[in-house]
């Protein structure tokens, strides 16, 4: 079982404040929630986060009958076709004290927009305890070692833009403030591992869910410039919390005929070696 | 029926000139970067943009005693104010003020909210020559083009494209596209009509209650020259201008260019406040749709802006797509919230040129929450039937599939195989956007929950 560096189990969920009904020292029980297109397309993802936080000691549970968090139809705005989806996952999860996902664009939609239901004390539960993976590791966890990890290559680190400026997970850099990144923290960690600096650190990849074909041209530009701003600052590989930016990126570097390689945060974490 | 402004295809051309797209892009990631550096050698920014964006909520929540005091003091200053309820009023009442005087040659300086209520092409039919004296948009407005952008109007033209211009309009040497040659020639065209003109024309950066002024933020002097030649001043100025007190200006000072251009202060800061002697200064006060927006419960706060354009230059959108794309007065994050409340069909699309990625929210001085509002129209865009058909339908269809675990398991089986198995030709046909410049993923063996079956849970007997 895990234990954060002061020996106790952190309690208390840091952007609510709310204690979970748990009792200190018993195992953090968590849900797993795989998005559709990690399901579907990154199976490899969703094992690794999984694994991950098996091996950090949670008791994980994966609700068989889930499917997506609604973001799809709602960032469309067509939110009302979003409630099913938005029924079912507030269903799933009922009850669990932290939902994980590897995603902060999901975790964000499930935060701040999960709204085309009644907004009952459950369905607020559930929107409340749902974190996205890095987010967890670094507040409710507060995972500061990772012994199994060692990634011995030159990495670009990609934040959504999701996960950066709706989930904070990293200063943004046009906002004045003290600097802080929590996914570079927790990759800082990893053995081997050397950072490239690309030019433009935060820029949007352009993939922005159905923005990516609906808007192919600046979609597909704004994937190729990011591709070549990380080739340029000598990265081999890509790392992100974020699946569906790597899927679009990847897919423009590999049209570009780029060597750039692409992994999700939760595989090097998980000690995946390449 | 209006027709809709398809950006994707406007940025798509843009995007096709490649030189452009880079210049663009490039140029004005730079001046992000620079407002990056200047905003960041204020250690108070962040409480600045706070207490700007509180004095304009102040300001817009009192919005009719702070105009009835700007009027008054205006008044008692000796200038004479309008109040114009829609473009067309606004076009009317400036006509008016010039035909009674027979003006015939207008100079006139920056202001987008002239060319929101079209005024330019109402005028020049009536007889009166308009001239910009602002460098990028009478660049602009010598190519037939509305400015691209709200603070660099002419920002998508390369050198070159502005020696074409100019050689075909005020005849510069086609060949010599030397920017300091263009620029002098354009100030040499435009001095002789400071001279001549019968009129002078700005727009207002703001308009202090307290004192009555009208204050305007420029680089270039033009403005200052259009006002204090001409014997006839007029201002044009949107409600939403209005600020409290002078005390209120240093907040906007400081955020207007160090946000616009990453320069600490624009060159000038004019407060027209009365008409020299002899001279005639009109201010006309347009609504133009303010009002209606000012009851909008979710996007009422876009009145804050100043106009300073930090949320396009920011916008990787906007970088890449080009100011016209938009097909509006107002383009970018900003122009996306505001253009719908004109017209919600034609500009139905622009909420969508949006990855929702919120920088340009983190950059606003006056913290309007552009991405989320922009989230919001595309509510309002769905709700009110007008979205494109085939996005129409694709959401109906992924909202049944994603509201029932046995369609979408069966969905992702068909999307892990269907990769796997599906000839390139077909992945990769033209009407497919996604394969058109990028791969597609490749299939995996099984899906996840397919693997966690198999892996952790007892299998089900068969």
């Amino acid at each position: 079982m895990y234990r954060n560096r002061a020996g106790a189990l952190p309690f208390i969920l840091p952007h609510t404040g709310i204690r979970p009904r748990r009792a200190l020292g018993s195992p953090v029980k968590a849900a797993l929630f795989v998005p559709c297109y990690v399901d579907a397309l990154f199976p490899e993802v969703g094992i690794a986060t999984l694994a991950l936080l098996e091996r950090l000691g949670v008791a994980v549970e994966y609700p068989l009958e889930q499917t997506c968090c609604g973001q799809p139809m709602a960032n469309n705005g067509c939110e009302k076709d979003a409630a099913r989806a938005e029924a079912l996952f507030a269903r799933n999860f009922a009850g669990y004290d932290y939902i994980v996902a590897p995603s902060g664009s999901c975790t964000h939609h499930v935060r701040e927009h999960l709204t085309a239901i009644p907004q009952t004390a459950a369905v607020r539960r559930v929107r409340h305890s749902t974190y996205e993976l890095v987010e967890f590791l670094h507040d409710v966890l507060a995972v500061r070692e990772f012994p199994w990890a060692e990634f011995r290559h030159t990495v670009g680190l990609h934040i959504g833009c999701s996960s950066l400026r709706a989930l904070r997970l990293a200063k943004a850099s046009e906002i004045a403030e003290p600097g802080f990144s929590k996914p570079m923290a927790l990759l800082s960690k990893v053995a081997g591992i050397r950072f490239a600096q690309p030019s433009r650190p935060d820029e949007c990849c352009g993939f922005g869910g159905t923005f990516s074909v609906f808007e192919e041209a600046v979609s597909a530009r704004m994937g190729h410039d990011k591709v070549s701003d990380h080739a340029g600052a000598g990265a081999e590989y890509v790392v992100s919390g974020d699946m569906s930016c790597l899927m679009h990126q990847r897919g423009c570097a590999q049209r570009m005929g780029s060597k750039l390689k692409f992994i999700h945060i939760a595989q090097v974490l998980n000690g995946a070696r390449s | 029926m209006t027709k809709r402004i398809d950006h994707s295809e406007a940025a798509s051309k843009f995007i096709a000139a490649k030189d452009h797209v880079e210049f663009h892009d490039r140029r004005l990631w730079d001046l992000r970067g620079k407002r990056d550096r200047e905003s960041g050698a204020l250690p108070e920014w962040e409480s600045l943009r706070t207490l700007a964006s509180q004095v304009k909520e102040h300001t817009l929540t009192h919005l009719a005693a702070y105009l009835e005091e700007f009027e008054a003091n205006a008044t008692a200053n000796g200038a004479i104010v309008h109040w114009a309820r829609d473009a067309a009023e606004h076009n009317q009442v400036v006509h008016g003020i010039l035909a009674a005087r027979g003006a015939r040659v207008l100079v006139k300086s920056k202001s987008m909210l002239t060319d929101e209520c079209g005024m330019r092409p109402f005028l020049e039919a009536r007889g009166i020559e308009v001239m910009e004296t602002d460098l990028g948009e009478r660049i602009q407005q010598l190519d037939g083009e509305p400015p691209s952008h709200i603070v660099v109007p002419a920002v998508h033209k390369l050198r070159g494209d502005v020696a074409r211009v100019f050689s075909s309009t005020i005849g510069t040497d086609a060949g010599n596209s030397d920017v300091h040659y263009l620029a002098e020639s354009q100030r040499a065209h435009t001095r002789p009509y400071f001279l001549r003109a019968d009129a002078g024309m700005t727009g207002a950066n703001f308009a202090i209650a307290e004192t009555g002024a009208v204050v305007v933020c420029t680089n270039e002097g033009n403005a200052d020259l259009s006002v204090h030649l001409p014997p006839l001043y007029i201002a044009s100025v949107g409600i939403e201008k209005v600020i409290p007190k002078v005390e209120h200006l240093g907040i906007f000072v400081r955020m207007l260019s160090r946000s616009a251009l990453g320069s600490p202060i624009t060159q000038l800061t004019s407060h027209f406040r009365r008409p020299r002697p002899g001279q005639e200064m009109h201010i006309v006060l347009v609504d133009n749709g303010r009002v209606e927006r000012l009851g909008m419960a979710d996007f009422w706060s876009s009145l804050k802006c100043i106009r300073c354009g930090a949320c396009m230059n920011t916008c990787p959108v906007y970088r890449r797509s080009g100011g016209l794309s938009y097909g509006a007065t107002y383009s970018g994050p900003i122009g996306v919230i505001i253009d719908p409340t004109f017209n919600l069909r034609k500009f139905s699309s622009l909420p969508f040129a949006s990855t929702l990625n919120g920088s340009c929210t983190s950059v606003c001085p006056v913290r309007i929450d552009i991405h989320d509002q922009i989230y919001k129209w595309r509510q309002v865009i769905a709700a009110r039937n007008q979205l494109p058909i085939v996005k129409q339908e694709a959401m109906r269809a992924a909202g049944k599939v994603l509201g029932s675990p046995r369609l979408y398991r069966a969905a992702a089986r068909a999307t892990a195989t269907g990769l796997a198995q599906l000839p390139r030709a077909l992945v990769y046909n033209p009407l497919n956007a996604w394969g058109r410049q990028r791969e597609v993923p490749d299939a995996p063996a099984q899906t996840f929950r397919e693997w966690y079956l198999e892996n952790r849970k007892p299998r089900k007997k068969p």
